[in-house]
């Protein structure tokens, strides 16, 4: 169990964690979400205590990560960038760690084995991809048999099948009522991993909400309707609020108005209807929608592609 | 399918940590044990403490054998003042520039490669480190630096024969030991400026103004100022341990050597400050 509390952290002038306030709970895999810059990183840097928050606090199980007498066992933590010594070999550098916590050198080839680095584990890290760089750090943060994990973009740089592996693994350690805490930029990533998601924006708090809430109320309201008198129909439903679409001589697209209201409406014009559906949003459309004033980064938008034919092509090649 | 508990820990008990082996947990020990480890397994200790080392016992053994050949064309006055112990143990200035690079980057390399957070997520109280990264560099240094000197003062020694001295002469065994003391002082004091300033180049770049760049400058100060400043520099008050026939105008041997451990505990009061309060 991690509990934030108004946590708040400057670098200067700039404001990058803001009167954060969450808890993220044990048995289920929960999702942290934000723009590049939101702040993920620093709120989980200051969870195990790298960062010093400005104001407020991160309470890890009861207590402050630093006041833990085994802190590998209570949070393992995988961290954003890169955090080994590159000329040490992979296995050097977890026995390094678990001698801090009298962890035995049998558990350090079990985590080698279970992230799959059995066959690099004797040779300098400054030589590994960036996914077995990830895997390391996946295997660090076990180490301990951690009850809280703490892992900010753990799929960076693997493989489909890295990332099948990592999203069973976060799921596999949630069922056995382990606290799991990943940061990530993809909502449709996370939409298949946790069942709770956190959402921030310049540091501050957007949303705390189960996945499944989140999905639905994405489904903005936009209902595909097929009637073969189509434009009948559009006069009967227009209103307001209302955006009715034409899509084809019997389909419409409506805005504003709820598939039951459109039912109503239909059958008291009496309308017959073919198709009744309502639309999902994407749930990446949902997280920019909810994130796009707190963006800091935005790039410019790319010029339309140049038509077919047209496409420069490296004269090398 | 039934809705998911939330709050299972409270009847299931506290999952993690359920580790096979008695006692999971930090201790100042183990932390030296993790710091050892890791000083061993970097290939670079291996080969810089070697070059200390061969650096220190050649170039000495090379200056008393040039000495020894030279001994001819000597003038009397030079031949009156002959400091058999000094010329064989010559090259300790030149192994503290070794030494004191390699405690720079004992600490800086942790912080260029990131290690630090791996580091101080494992003993985020983080003064253990400090005192593990101290004691284990320190020791290997003594060690390496104690049969260095021994080799250089006996070998030495032998090359220039007749002109040569014993380890029972006046001064001899404190300047061969203090020697081996004076490089785990620059040890020492060159952890503490990694721990403060954190980066390699600016690390380097201190530890060396402060032990060579340091005396040339307080020199070109007027007599009256520098008389009252220059013996206390770290190299100049710390070098007095291992040199038999102090110039006039250094301290006594044991005082400018606890000067000298002054200035260390200074940078490593410096280091931990930073180390406890700066963002990992
Ligand atoms: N050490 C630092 N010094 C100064 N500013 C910093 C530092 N670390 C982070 N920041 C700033 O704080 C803000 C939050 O950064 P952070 O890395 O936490 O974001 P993030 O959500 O992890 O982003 P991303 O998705 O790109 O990983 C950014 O604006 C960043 O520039
Ligand atoms: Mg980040």
């Amino acid at each position: 169990m991690i509990q934030v509390r108004e946590l708040t952290k400057k670098f200067g002038p700039k404001l990058a964690v803001d009167t954060l306030s969450f808890d993220v709970q044990p048995g289920r895999v929960t999702g942290f979400l934000g723009p590049n810059g939101a702040g993920k990183s620093t709120t989980m840097r200051m969870i195990i205590g790298l960062d010093k928050p400005t104001s407020g606090s991160a309470i890890v199980n009861g207590k402050r990560y630093a006041e833990h007498d085994a802190p590998l066992c209570q949070v393992g933590a995988l961290l954003e960038a890169k955090a080994v010594h590159t000329s040490r070999s992979a296995r050097n550098h977890l026995r390094a760690l678990a001698a801090t916590h009298g962890i035995g050198n049998r558990r350090v080839e079990e985590m080698i084995e279970l992230v799959g680095l059995d066959q690099v584990a004797g040779k300098k890290v400054g030589g590994f991809s960036l996914g077995m760089g990830q895997r390391l750090g996946i295997a660090a943060a076990l180490l301990g048999d951690p009850a809280v994990l703490v892992l900010d973009e753990p799929v960076n740089g693997l493989d489909p099948e890295g990332v099948r592996w990592v999203r069973e693994l976060l799921k596999a350690k949630a069922a056995e009522g382990r606290t799991v805490f990943v940061s990530s930029h993809l909502m449709s990533e996370m939409a298949q991993t946790a069942e709770h998601i956190i959402v921030i924006g310049r540091g501050r708090l957007l949303a705390d909400t189960p996945t499944e809430d989140l999905i639905s109320s994405a489904s903005a309201k936009v209902v595909a309707v097929r009637a073969p008198e189509a434009s009948r129909l559009a006069g009967a439903l227009a209103g307001p609020d209302v955006t009715v679409i034409s899509r084809s001589e019997d389909s419409l697209e409506v805005h504003g108005l709820s598939s039951a209201e459109i039912g109503t409406i239909a059958l008291a014009s009496g309308v017959v209807l073919h198709e009744l559906t309502p639309q999902q949003a994407s749930l990446e459309e949902a997280f920019m929608e909810m994130t796009a004033s707190t963006v800091e980064f935005h790039a410019a938008d790319i010029e339309a592609p140049a038509p077919a034919g047209h496409i420069e092509r490296n004269p090398n090649q | 399918m039934s809705a998911p508990t939330l709050t299972m820990t409270s009847d299931s008990g506290p999952v993690g940590g359920r580790l096979p082996g008695a006692d999971i947990r930090v201790t100042q020990a183990r932390v030296f044990r993790s710091e050892w480890l890791k000083l061993i397994t970097l290939p670079s200790s291996w080969y810089t403490f070697f070059a200390a080392a061969a650096a220190m016992i050649g170039i000495d053994l090379l200056v008393c054998w040039a000495m020894n050949s030279h001994w001819s064309q000597m003038g009397p006055m030079e031949r009156l003042t002959f400091d058999p112990i000094g010329h064989s143990l010559r090259a300790t200035f030149m192994a503290q520039l070794i030494i004191g690079v390699l405690g720079v980057l004992f600490i800086s390399g942790e912080y260029g490669t990131g290690m630090i957070r791996s580091t101080l997520g494992a003993v985020p109280r983080r003064l253990p480190v400090l005192w593990a990264k101290l004691s284990v560099f320190v020791a290997a240094t003594f060690v390496v630096a104690m049969v260095a000197a021994f080799a250089s003062f006996f070998g030495g020694q032998a090359l220039l024969g007749v002109h040569g001295t014993t380890l029972s002469a006046p001064g001899a065994l404190r300047s061969v030991f203090g020697a081996a003391l004076y490089l785990c002082v620059v040890s020492i004091f060159s952890m503490g400026i990694g721990f403060a300033i954190r980066n390699t180049a600016g690390g380097i770049a201190t530890v060396f103004g402060l032990l060579l760049i340091l005396p040339g400058l307080v020199q070109a100060l007027p007599h009256s100022w520098e008389q009252h400043i220059f013996p206390y520099l770290p190299s100049v008050a710390g070098s007095g341990i291992y040199v038999v026939k102090a110039d006039p105008g250094t301290l006594a041997p044991w005082t400018g050597f606890g000067v000298f451990c002054i200035w260390a505990v200074a940078a490593v009061i410096a280091g931990s400050w930073v180390l406890l309060h700066r963002d990992a």
